[in-house]
């Protein structure tokens, strides 16, 4: 097995479990659409995108476990809700359609970001890995951005709810990015090869085009969306609802299997 | 000793022979009209120190077949395992990405198979990114006019298309 020193092994356990915490906690999210999206073709490419999350979850907690030698099932289902280190832009709750939209495109967009640094990471299972997860995520861009077009320039209720649910979630959209408490060990073996600053500025670059010409708006950041510690924990009531939910069948049977 | 040696190779040679020949009797669980060799989903097989290696590599990261295509490869391969012979210990059903499929993978009787039953093969070099939607061609009339109606199809690798030729909707298999 091919990547960084032993040493970085902390740093990069923290890194797979953002990103993997990350894609859990939306796929999750997002499969509650499934059966009740506003339409048939909709209710399917939202449970392929769920299912294309939760996939690429497997996978980084897979890489996880390969790292601590744990059980990726350990990891995902038997943590108590306060150890998730997903970002509190996916901690809301999926909301309306347009809420869900709104988290969607700016989680993939700043995602998008993200992996595009991580396909250069010193660390060859996840830069393999990265790859392949960015030629399916683009096929979720080009979904979020028809769907945050088509409510902006529906006046009416649908632009309402659009430019209501950004108030509500852009405020912490900056968190997907927010440096790691452990980016200078990331940095300095290469693992991430691009800072949580430099990533965030251009992430609002990817966005510009698409605020210009739909006329919306991205609200000032939270103060706890930029700080590392406070982007990633102190989850609050929507996920531990979430969190009930998913690992409902495990806290019943530790060892089912299907 | 180089004759144990050469006898040895000659039964892992032989055991990696065998073990392609079950492989291409294993059809995709979503799409039975193409066999997983076709597909390219099969990256490589090797068997060191009694270990058969199957490395797979998946059409899409969170696909549910895939979990299928493993225990079917594992059932199929048994009677090979189970073959004092062929000295396998164990059977290991790996995945990989260092070198992800994408449709350039699928070979020419896959998309022949593809196209006979109905799905337009992926178009090669279009894959996801830029070149969004990608185009199919219709798989009924050959026609290049056929419409994206949804990326997002029945399974995670297909596409739903409309052809405004011969009128008929089809599904592109779609490329990684």
């Amino acid at each position: 097995m091919s990547g960084p020193a032993p040493a970085h092994g902390a740093a990069t356990a923290s890194l797979l479990l953002a990103l993997a915490d990350d894609d859990f906690v939306l796929g999750f999210a997002d499969s509650e659409w499934t059966g009740i999206a506003p339409h048939l073709e909709e209710d399917v490419a939202m449970s392929s995108m769920a299912q294309d999350e939760l996939g690429h979850a497997s996978a980084y907690y897979g890489l996880l476990a390969k790292l601590t030698g744990r059980d990726p099932d350990e990891i995902a289902y038997d943590r108590p809700a306060a150890a998730f280190r997903h970002c509190r832009l996916v901690d809301h709750g999926r909301g309306d359609w347009a809420r869900t939209m709104a988290r969607r495109w700016l989680y993939d967009t700043a995602n998008a970001v993200r992996l595009e640094a991580l396909a250069q990471s010193t660390d060859r299972s996840l830069a393999e890995l990265v790859v392949k997860v960015r030629r399916e995520e683009s096929y979720h861009l080009a979904h979020d951005e028809a769907w945050i077009e088509r409510l902006a320039n529906h006046p009416g209720e649908p632009r309402r709810r659009l430019i209501e649910a950004l108030d509500l979630v852009g405020p912490d959209a900056p968190s997907v990015l927010a440096p790691l408490a452990d980016e200078p060990a990331l940095l300095a073996s290469g693992v991430q090869p691009v800072g949580g600053s430099e990533l965030q500025a251009l992430w609002l670059e990817r966005l510009e085009p698409v605020l210009v010409r739909t006329g919306l708006r991205l609200p000032a950041p939270a103060a706890a969306a930029l700080d590392p510690v406070t982007a990633r924990s102190g989850h609050g009531s929507d996920f531990e609802a979430l969190w009930t939910e998913f690992t409902f069948v495990r806290r019943l049977d530790p060892v089912a299997t299907w | 000793m180089t004759a144990n040696l050469g006898a040895t190779s000659l039964a892992t040679a032989g055991a990696v022979e065998r073990t392609w020949q079950v492989l291409a009797g294993i059809v995709d669980p979503e799409i039975p009209a193409i066999s997983i060799i076709d597909l390219g989903i099969v990256g490589r097989v090797s068997l060191t120190a009694g270990v058969l290696e199957v490395e797979l590599l998946p059409t899409f990261i969170g696909c549910p077949a895939l979990e299928m295509v493993r225990g079917t490869i594992s059932q199929r391969l048994e009677p090979l395992r189970t073959d004092p012979q062929l000295a396998i210990g164990r059977v290991a059903i790996t995945t990989s990405y260092a070198e992800p499929w994408t449709a350039e993978r699928i070979t020419a009787t896959g998309r022949a198979a593809l196209r006979a039953s109905g799905f337009a093969p992926p178009e090669v070099g279009t894959a996801g990114h830029e070149a969004l939607p990608p185009r199919a061609t219709c798989p009924y009339c050959g026609s290049r006019r056929t419409v994206l109606e949804n990326a997002f199809g029945p399974t995670r690798c297909r596409s739903i298309h409309y052809c405004t030729d011969c009128r008929q909707p089809f599904e592109q298999f779609k490329d990684g």
